[in-house]
């Protein structure tokens, strides 16, 4: 049997990740995958610490990612990214917006925020691709677009055709948003 | 059949359309909530938010009388408030089918505790059922709906955080609607007095008997052969996917879909074809309890504890299975607690009361958040409407001194849910309570519900709303103030005022959710960096949008909704409007 990959979708509550997966699942549902996508909605929308699991293969079961189970880790903030990587796998992928936004431990100055989260990540010899995010969605033409560049990015690291990517984009955003967000994927892919 | 990926919840709303229902009751509760935002989008079906769980029950009880099918949606703390037509409902059966729908919360992503529902079902002696992804939702609402016609009896559809809220691939089906069953008077069935309910028990008890012959045969529960039989495992729902995640076809599993009354020969049968059977369920050990008090030998909660949500690396670790490799950081990692938002009106009214140093009883919604630092603005949260009464029982204890700083908060969805009783306890028995009302216009923990005090219904048509303030008064209040929560100098003086005042006393603290469409944002605010001192006076307030980076404050603009709050707290002027 063909194996799950398993992505995980990590940020801060209100940073768009939800689109990006309902994204992913239509996209990897449309390729025939049996796929799984699990959120938490509620309390961690609040600007707290979101995690969305999708999972794809020939028959998923658990909604779940685990400890040492992620292909891909997307990460919408540095701190984010470091939070979740114990589940990344061995040889696993995490893709982070290199984007920091302080939590409130930080903000009322009760714990520092790790500004090397990243270089010991690298140094543990996690394979970490970076991205200014935040800068690209801007180029693109909104801040909100983040979601969109960072999955051009994952996109880069997945065998599935830029033309079903954007015909995935084109049926999950407003008509009126098609276009800046084909610019946000292209440059998330290209960056 | 067209074929889509579906959340749980969404799964719920589509198969208790195909299956024909016409009438949904519920109040909202995450995990439950969409259930019945998705039932609203089918126009066959009416749906309605009820001010509380009890109410949307005897909705779905009348609905179903009246011969429709019909059900009610709940978080697994909501089943508490609507236990009362419950039990009772269990006595009269249903006219129509009814499904009460009741989402727990294992690991409390979003709830105060950690409870079992199926001890309801239990209790209730009511047929529960439990599916596993969105596809089996659809089927086993189908299912629940000709059992409740079948046995005569509401049944209970217990779902999880983690089916409720996860997507799977369902095929669509058509709606199928029964024909409406005729309402004929019926007082022996349907008026439990003593006389008529003494003679339902029996029948209850009977009820119980039948369908756990139903259990026994009946294909919702079922067993999935494996190649090794050194082990079985019994489980359900989200216990189902962990399990088989790890086990794939190794070992068979006995996958339960229905948890109330659970089969005796059929798990019997399946323990014999095993040499060791455990048993899979988080929460409490329902399933294990059956099994031993039926003699059956199984291992269950002495390996996977009573605590949380599973995972997959839960049964993989129970079954002795080697963990996988993963990273771990040196670097602390802070912790992101969820908080309220940049211009949230609950702040400011949180703030006066930490500066006041008042005892807050808090209640349950977005505004629970003020418990948090730096705010630190809360003693106690319960339970739904469990602010006011506490605090009455509170100053009962205590007397006049703590009457001088004691507060009971709650919001306006809460207040219509279960704090208006409460309330009529203070003015009727007499403390001088002072209740903060924060009325933000909205239901807005669970993602923007609208409730009896918005003045719209739940598919956005223009309703009935109740005013608060004659409210308060016709419950007996007679000191009732209105302020709005960004003006803070305002928000000490009533809260002062107030607290004094020798009897009860209503304090309406009112803005509506930053969230909302209709709330425009203003420009953000930015800081004079040659005026700030550093004094971190902003700081206490906890905005997320202010932060102090090279001993200066600073703002986030895109956070910053310009509420202007910290231009109060500011001692030296540094916040300013852009273009001033």
């Amino acid at each position: 049997m063909m194996k799950t990959t398993n992505i995980m979708i990590v940020g801060v509550g209100g940073q768009g990740s939800l689109l990006a997966s309902k994204l992913l699942g239509k996209l990897l549902c449309g390729e025939g995958y049996d796929v799984k996508v699990s959120e938490v909605h509620g309390m961690s929308q609040r600007g707290g610490s979101v995690v969305t699991y999708v999972r794809f293969g020939e028959k998923v079961y658990s909604p779940i990612i685990d400890k040492g189970e992620a292909d891909y880790i997307i990460s919408f903030e540095k701190l984010e990214g470091a939070r979740y990587v114990s589940c990344l796998k061995e040889g696993g992928t995490l893709v982070v917006n290199t984007q920091q936004i302080d939590p409130m431990p930080v903000i009322i100055g009760a714990a520092e925020y790790p500004a090397e989260i990243l270089s010991e990540l690298e140094a543990k010899a996690v394979n970490v691709d970076k991205i200014d995010a935040l800068a690209l969605a801007n180029v693109a033409g909104s801040s909100k677009a983040v979601n969109i560049v960072l999955l051009g990015r994952l996109a880069k690291h997945m065998n599935i055709s830029t033309e079903k990517w954007i015909a995935a984009i084109e049926s999950s955003v407003k008509p009126a948003f098609v276009e800046l967000n084909k610019k946000a994927f292209e440059l998330g892919y290209n960056s | 059949m067209s074929k889509e990926l579906m959340i749980g919840n969404a799964a719920v709303a589509r198969g208790l359309w195909e299956a024909g229902c016409s009438v949904v009751s519920s109040y909202p509760g995450t995990p439950s909530t969409e259930i019945t935002e998705f039932a609203a989008l089918y126009d066959e079906i009416y749906a309605e938010w009820a001010p509380n769980e009890k109410v949307a029950m005897e909705v779905a009880f009348g609905a179903c009388l009246g011969g429709k099918r019909s059900a009610c949606a709940m978080k697994h703390v909501g089943l508490n408030v609507a236990a009362d037509p419950l039990f009772t409902m269990s006595y009269t059966g249903v006219n129509a089918g009814l499904i009460i729908c009741v989402a727990d919360d294992p690991g409390m992503h979003s709830s105060q505790n950690e409870q079992d529902s199926r001890h309801y079902a239990i209790g209730a002696k009511v047929p529960m059922i439990e599916a596993c992804d969105s596809a089996e939702t659809i089927e086993f609402i189908k299912k629940a709906y000709e059992i409740s016609e079948k046995f005569d009896t509401p049944v209970i559809f217990r779902t999880v955080t983690r089916i409720a809220h996860s997507q799977s691939i369902v095929e669509l089906g058509e709606r199928n609607m029964p024909e409406d069953k005729k309402y004929e008077k019926n007082g022996a069935k349907y008026i439990m007095m003593p006389g008529n309910a003494i003679k339902r028990h029996p029948v209850v008890e009977q009820r119980t008997l039948d369908l756990t012959e139903f259990a026994e045969t009946d294909s919702i529960n079922r067993v999935d052969e494996g190649k090794d039989n050194s082990i079985g495992i019994i489980t359900s729902g989200s216990g189902y996917q962990y399990v088989k995640e790890v086990v794939g076809d190794k070992y068979p599993v006995l996958k339960l879909g229905m948890l109330n009354p659970m089969p005796v020969r059929k798990i019997k049968e399946f323990a014999a074809s095993v040499k060791r059977v455990i048993v899979v369920e988080e929460l409490d050990p329902i399933i294990e309890n059956h099994c031993k008090t039926n003699g059956i030998d199984v291992e269950g909660k002495e390996l996977f504890g009573y605590l949380g949500e599973f995972t997959q690396s839960t049964v993989a670790k129970a079954l002795e299975l080697a963990e996988n490799v993963y990273v771990t950081l040196d670097a602390a990692i802070p912790v992101r607690p969820p908080m309220m938002c940049a211009g949230c009106p609950h702040r400011g009214m949180y703030y006066t009361l930490a500066k006041n140093k008042c005892n807050v009883m808090g209640d349950i919604g977005c505004y629970t958040l003020g418990a948090m630092p730096p705010l630190n603005a809360m003693d106690s949260t319960l339970c739904m409407g469990g602010s006011i009464t506490a605090a009455h029982g509170f100053n009962k204890a205590q007397g006049a001194d703590a009457e001088k700083k004691t507060v009971a908060v709650i919001g306006d969805s809460t207040f219509m849910h279960s704090g208006m009783t409460g309330l009529v306890n203070v003015s009727y028995n007499a403390s001088n309570t002072t209740t903060i009302i924060l009325d933000n216009s909205i239901t807005g923990m669970t993602g923007h519900q609208q409730n009896p005090t918005t003045g719209y219904n739940l598919k956005g048509d223009v309703a009935a709303k109740v005013d608060l303030e004659a409210l308060c008064y016709a419950l007996g209040i007679k000191r009732v103030t209105v302020v709005d929560p960004y003006d803070l100098k305002e928000c000490d003086r009533v809260l002062k005022e107030e607290l004094a005042a020798e009897e009860p006393s209503v304090i309406i603290s009112r803005r509506p959710c930053v969230l909302l469409k209709y709330v425009k944002a203003q420009k953000p605010l930015v800081v004079n960096k040659d005026k700030c001192r550093s004094c971190k006076a902003c700081m206490k307030f906890g905005c997320p949008a202010i932060s102090m980076h090279d001993g200066k404050a600073e703002i986030d603009a895109t956070l910053c909704v310009g509420c202007g709050v910290c231009e109060q707290l500011c001692h030296f002027d540094a916040f300013e409007r852009q273009g001033e």
